[in-house]
């Protein structure tokens, strides 16, 4: 092959595109998965005159957002109110390239040696997700701001100091699994988790650290601004926050950032706390990402049940409960954890 | 095809990021730049220890950024602390506005 | 491979700077350092340390640029106005600003006169040296800098105080 084109380089390629377009798809599903769910809650039917029983509704909304107009305030600062949906979704695509979703895999002996599932495989991967997660505060501030309007300014600034409060308990609580695991990089710490108790237990995170998934989740809801953390871009309040002032495509890329923020979140959680690809019962080999989706999508269903059960947080509530006991549980987590390794011999 | 960078461009690039932060003290008449210009002349210090650590093999450079990147969060917040007192003060952020110590 | 990337990056984290300390808005300044941030971080990938480079995002881009990016909105000046007075000409007048840039410039020039006298040393290559990992700089960190992480850490309790206490408003 020339230039060094091998196989496996081709595989990695198309394994980065297929995440790409996976994400993008994704978003749509969740929006349909969003309504339907929202609606059997609610006692209703949700979308079902679009294509059978409403599954064609995300296409009608896409093409409905891009043929609107595109709106922008006059005294709008232009290349910032541009930039900000860019940057949002940007941040949100770029933390999933680090996550893996499969065990190595020849692809069933299409290549000689086995490549990772992931679009990129970093020996640094949680750091890389906490960086660029602290990225996406950008976003939201610079819509607000540049957006020059009251509505859109003070969910931007609310939006975003939740953001970056919550984001604290986020990287104490992947600190305890850093812990035990002894590795940042997210294939060795589901590697980890391989094997079973008693033959029958699988050895997750989930079971050695309960107080830390609920921590990660709780602030991985708040970090991605939904209910019942989403004040800053309630209806009632707010109008619509920090996305007031945008239409048509800006806003389509904020929809489409939020949810891909979401599978991320629900991503790094399988990986950290529930085993990532391994499972109750092994699947055969080169299936194993099977079992990724079967938690990611658990986890999702989960998130969109919380948003549609519980009542929103008013915001002082809402950065009391971060800062005086999310944080401080976060804290003990990590020292517990601390101790159990030191002494306990993990 | 081109050649691989060598330490010395690296030891250049950071010179020149550090007359750039100068340069921004020097002509900027506002002290939120004057500020970000200063953080400019941290990061090329920042950039000269990572790279003289790759060429001689060691990690104490990188520890060494470590301390100055919390010691540059610690001053940035102090700094931009007593710019909004100044500025609560004066209603102005020209550094030539504050001239009552002045002979 | 590398060579194009250094030259990217460094492109990058130069025009980006440049911008900086030539914009007339604040905010754009703040925006682009952190682009000049970013790019810089990629350098240090470049050069073999993936912790520096994730901590520069994490600290700098991510924490220190969002507290300007505060103050900014906070304080809402747009953009300098000119101060008038005797005192305010004699160190911020036209001229003396014109001074120190040029000042600058000398020192830009120096510094790379020196360089240039310098031998060429190349980089290890990766194959050659891998990138340095968590583990040895938290080794270092924790066994022979230990005193100096525990009084930064108290460098960061007092300076959190002090900002505090700076910024309140005064109680009547």
């Amino acid at each position: 092959m020339p230039f060094g084109i091998t196989p496996e380089l081709i595989a990695q390629i198309t394994i980065i595109g297929v995440v790409f377009f996976a994400l993008q798809i994704s978003a749509a599903v969740l929006v349909y998965m969003e309504r339907k769910v929202a609606a059997f809650v609610q006692q209703r039917y949700g979308p079902y005159l679009v294509g059978p029983r409403g599954a064609l509704q995300p296409l009608a909304d896409i093409l409905k957002l891009i043929m609107k107009e595109e709106l922008r305030p006059k005294s709008a600062d232009t290349l910032l109110f541009y930039a900000a949906p860019v940057l949002s979704a940007t941040a949100a695509f770029a933390a999933f390239a680090v996550v893996p979703f499969g065990a190595d895999t020849t692809f069933f002996g299409l290549l000689d040696r086995p490549v990772h599932l992931a679009a990129a495989d970093v020996n640094v991967g949680l750091l890389v997700i906490f960086a660029i997660t602290s990225m996406g505060v950008y976003g939201i501030v610079l819509a607000g701001w540049a957006s020059n309007s009251k509505y859109s300014l003070l969910g931007g600034l609310r939006s975003s100091a939740q953001m970056i409060s919550y984001e604290i308990s986020y990287g104490l609580s992947f600190a305890a699994v850093i812990m035990l695991a002894g590795s940042l990089s997210l294939r060795e710490i589901v590697d980890h988790q391989a094997g079973y108790w008693f033959g029958f237990i699988p050895q997750w995170y989930l079971f050695i650290q309960p107080v830390g998934f609920f921590i990660f989740l709780t602030a991985g809801i708040a970090e991605t601004n939904r209910a019942p953390f989403d004040f800053p871009e309630a209806e009632q309040e707010l109008v619509a926050g920090y996305h007031t002032e945008y239409s048509s495509m800006s806003f389509a890329l904020f929809f489409l950032a939020e949810y891909v923020n979401m599978v991320t979140v629900s991503a790094v959680a399988t990986d950290l706390f529930l085993g990532g690809w391994h499972g109750p019962f092994p699947l055969p080999a080169g299936f194993e990402w099977i079992w990724f989706f079967v938690k990611l999508f658990l986890l999702l269903f989960f998130y969109i049940w919380m948003r549609w059960t519980l009542p929103r947080y008013r915001y002082d509530q809402l950065m009391e409960f971060g800062w005086k006991w999310l944080l401080p549980l976060a804290v003990i987590n990590l020292l517990v954890t601390a101790a159990v390794v030191v002494y306990g011999g993990f | 095809m081109l050649p691989d960078p060598t330490l010395n461009a690296y030891l250049l690039l950071s010179a020149v990021l550090f007359a750039i932060g100068t340069a921004g003290v020097f002509l900027r008449r506002n002290l939120i730049t004057i500020l970000l210009s200063v953080e400019i002349m941290l990061n090329a210090v920042n950039l000269t220890f990572v790279a003289v650590d790759r060429f001689r093999g060691v990690v104490d450079g990188q520890i060494i950024v470590f301390f100055v990147m919390t010691v540059a969060a610690a001053e940035a917040a102090v700094g931009l602390a007593i710019i909004i007192a100044l500025f609560r003060h004066k209603e102005s952020l020209n550094p030539d506005a504050f001239t009552s110590l002045k002979w | 491979m590398d060579a194009i990337f250094f030259w990217l990056l460094a492109a990058g984290t130069v025009l980006a700077s440049v911008g900086v300390i030539f914009q007339r808005n604040p905010m754009h300044s703040v925006v682009l350092l952190i682009a000049s941030f970013c790019a810089l971080s990629g350098l240090y990938v470049l050069l073999g340390a993936p912790f520096v480079a994730a901590i520069q995002i994490i600290i700098y881009a991510g924490a220190i640029m969002v507290l300007f990016l505060f103050v900014v909105m906070l304080l809402n000046v747009p953009t300098e106005d000119p101060v008038h007075g005797y005192h305010a000409r004699l160190l911020g007048g036209a001229g003396p600003r014109r001074f120190g840039a040029v000042l600058s410039l000398l020192f830009a020039v120096q510094l790379f006169l020196v360089l240039r006298t310098l031998q060429m040393t190349p980089l290890p290559t990766d194959a050659q040296q891998p990138p340095s990992t968590v583990y040895d700089i938290g080794l270092r960190l924790f066994r022979d800098y230990a005193f100096a992480f525990e009084a930064t850490s108290v460098l960061i309790l007092v300076a959190m105080v002090g900002a505090i206490v700076l910024a309140r408003r005064e109680p009547r």
